[in-house]
């Protein structure tokens, strides 16, 4: 089966361990995701106003896109990119004064667009589409370990856009236990990683990523898995600063969904990059039998 | 405390008179109106149970917590708001919206406040002074949100 692919702009820098593994593990079960031929930036964060429609002219561009290529599902990889892609596409699918002013403004690059003709799919939502029972068959290193399943802001909320319940999701986890690994329950799970407030208010970050992994470490985690570039960072990086502070402070490695994915499939570990994390992962995985 | 000075108390408390009269005039002024026609939210609805607040994971870092926020928006007063640092501090995470009960999406009148102010001032942060390893190291998307949300 083939599919549309939007990687968003980080995939191609500091996530291309995210990228490289995701498009692996789609392999094994048979589906190829294809590279739009042309994309643009999403502009990362929805504008959430009403009466500026310049700044939904970026995600909108790259649907239609998606929509020449006349593949129905269009995956993306980035939480941040789902998000924004998601609702603008809502936002001009709610209002037919909205759609016409972007159609008009947008005629030359082939106008006439509903909001409604691609699927926008995020890896997870894909996954649980495959089954529980097709991922376990593909186990060829079973593992055991536990792993803190990190959600974030962007794939549950807002609500209309949720890919499971934003306040007790549980798609992650079904996930995890269904490749064999055992799931972590702690409670920050869907908490904010403070995102972009690490260029102008780092101590947001830090405070928010110390609460994070100290609470996942406390409830037994391993491992903590992402979806999005920024948590990563956020999470991995300033996570390897606060312990660089704090000699007492006790770390776990951060790794995207994919990558462990991966491993537990016996996808060559080269896929990944561990050079480019900050907290080192390859120790557990070792330890795990993972590398 | 006696009961003396209790009676003196509430009796001072009675004769105050509140920092704001409020009015339908001031309900009804320019300052709520704007918000709302940028943001499409009734701020209205909020009938002030502090779920936002308590929802807000950086609401140890703001001025005022997000449902003094609401209400002073429903009061019109605007301008009072850009004083202070809440709306900067916001992260758009959209807890507050998704805990409220009235249905009153408050992450969205944090961008309608920031972008009052940026309509008027063009910037809110000076790209000039975020540090060269911080702009090299981090990843795209967290320079281009944080210039979404701080630069018109």
């Amino acid at each position: 089966m083939e599919l549309s692919y939007y990687p968003g702009c980080t995939l191609k820098t500091t996530a291309r361990n995210f990228e490289t593994t995701a498009l692996a593990v789609l392999e094994l079960f048979d589906m190829q995701a294809r590279e739009l031929p042309e994309w643009y930036c999403c502009g990362v964060n929805f504008s959430q106003v009403q009466d500026n429609l310049m700044l939904q002219l970026a995600p909108l561009r790259t649907l239609m896109r998606a929509k020449q290529t006349g593949s129905r599902q269009l995956l993306t990889l980035c939480a941040m990119c789902y998000n924004t892609l998601r609702r603008a596409q809502q936002f001009i699918g709610e209002d037919e004064a909205r759609r016409a002013t972007i159609n008009d403004f947008m005629d030359h690059e082939g106008g006439d667009f509903t909001g409604d003709e691609v699927e926008i799919i995020d890896i997870l939502t894909l996954l649980k589409q495959i089954g529980p029972d097709k991922l376990q068959a593909r186990i060829t290193r079973p593992v055991s370990l536990q792993v803190a399943p990190y959600y974030g802001c962007l794939l549950l909320r807002p609500r209309t856009v949720a890919i499971d319940d934003p306040n007790n999701p549980q798609i992650m986890e079904n996930l995890l236990s269904a490749v064999g690994c055992q799931p972590v329950a702690y409670p920050f799970r869907t908490d904010c990683c403070a995102s972009y407030q690490i260029v102008n208010e780092p101590q947001i970050v830090h405070s928010q990523t110390k609460k994070i992994v100290t609470s996942a470490v406390q409830h037994g985690a391993e491992l903590l898995v992402v979806l999005c570039p920024l948590c990563h960072y956020n999470l991995d990086a300033v996570q390897a600063e606060i312990a660089r502070a704090e000699r007492t402070f006790k770390t776990v490695p951060v790794l995207y969904f994919t990558q462990l994915l991966a491993l537990i499939f016996g996808l060559p570990a080269a896929l990944n990059d561990f050079g480019t994390h900050r907290i080192d992962p390859v120790p557990t995985l070792k330890a795990k039998g993972l590398l | 405390m006696t009961a003396m000075t209790l009676l003196t108390k509430s009796e001072e408390i009675n004769t105050m008179k509140p920092k704001i009269a409020l009015n339908k005039k001031i309900l009804q002024s320019a300052g709520a109106t704007q918000v709302s026609e940028i943001s499409g939210v009734n701020v209205f609805a909020c009938y002030q149970c502090g779920n936002c607040s308590a929802a807000c994971p950086a609401v140890e870092f703001m001025d005022l917590p997000p449902h003094q926020v609401i209400r002073l928006v429903q009061m019109g007063l605007t301008a009072e708001l850009l004083k202070t640092n809440t709306p900067w501090i916001c992260l758009a995470c959209i807890n507050c919206t998704v805990k409220c009960p009235r249905g009153v999406d408050i992450a969205r009148v944090m961008e309608g406040l920031r972008s009052i102010f940026l309509r008027d001032k063009f910037e809110h942060i000076n790209l000039n002074e975020i540090e060269r390893r911080l702009r090299e190291d981090l990843p795209q998307i967290a320079l281009i949100a944080n210039f979404r949300k701080n630069l018109q």
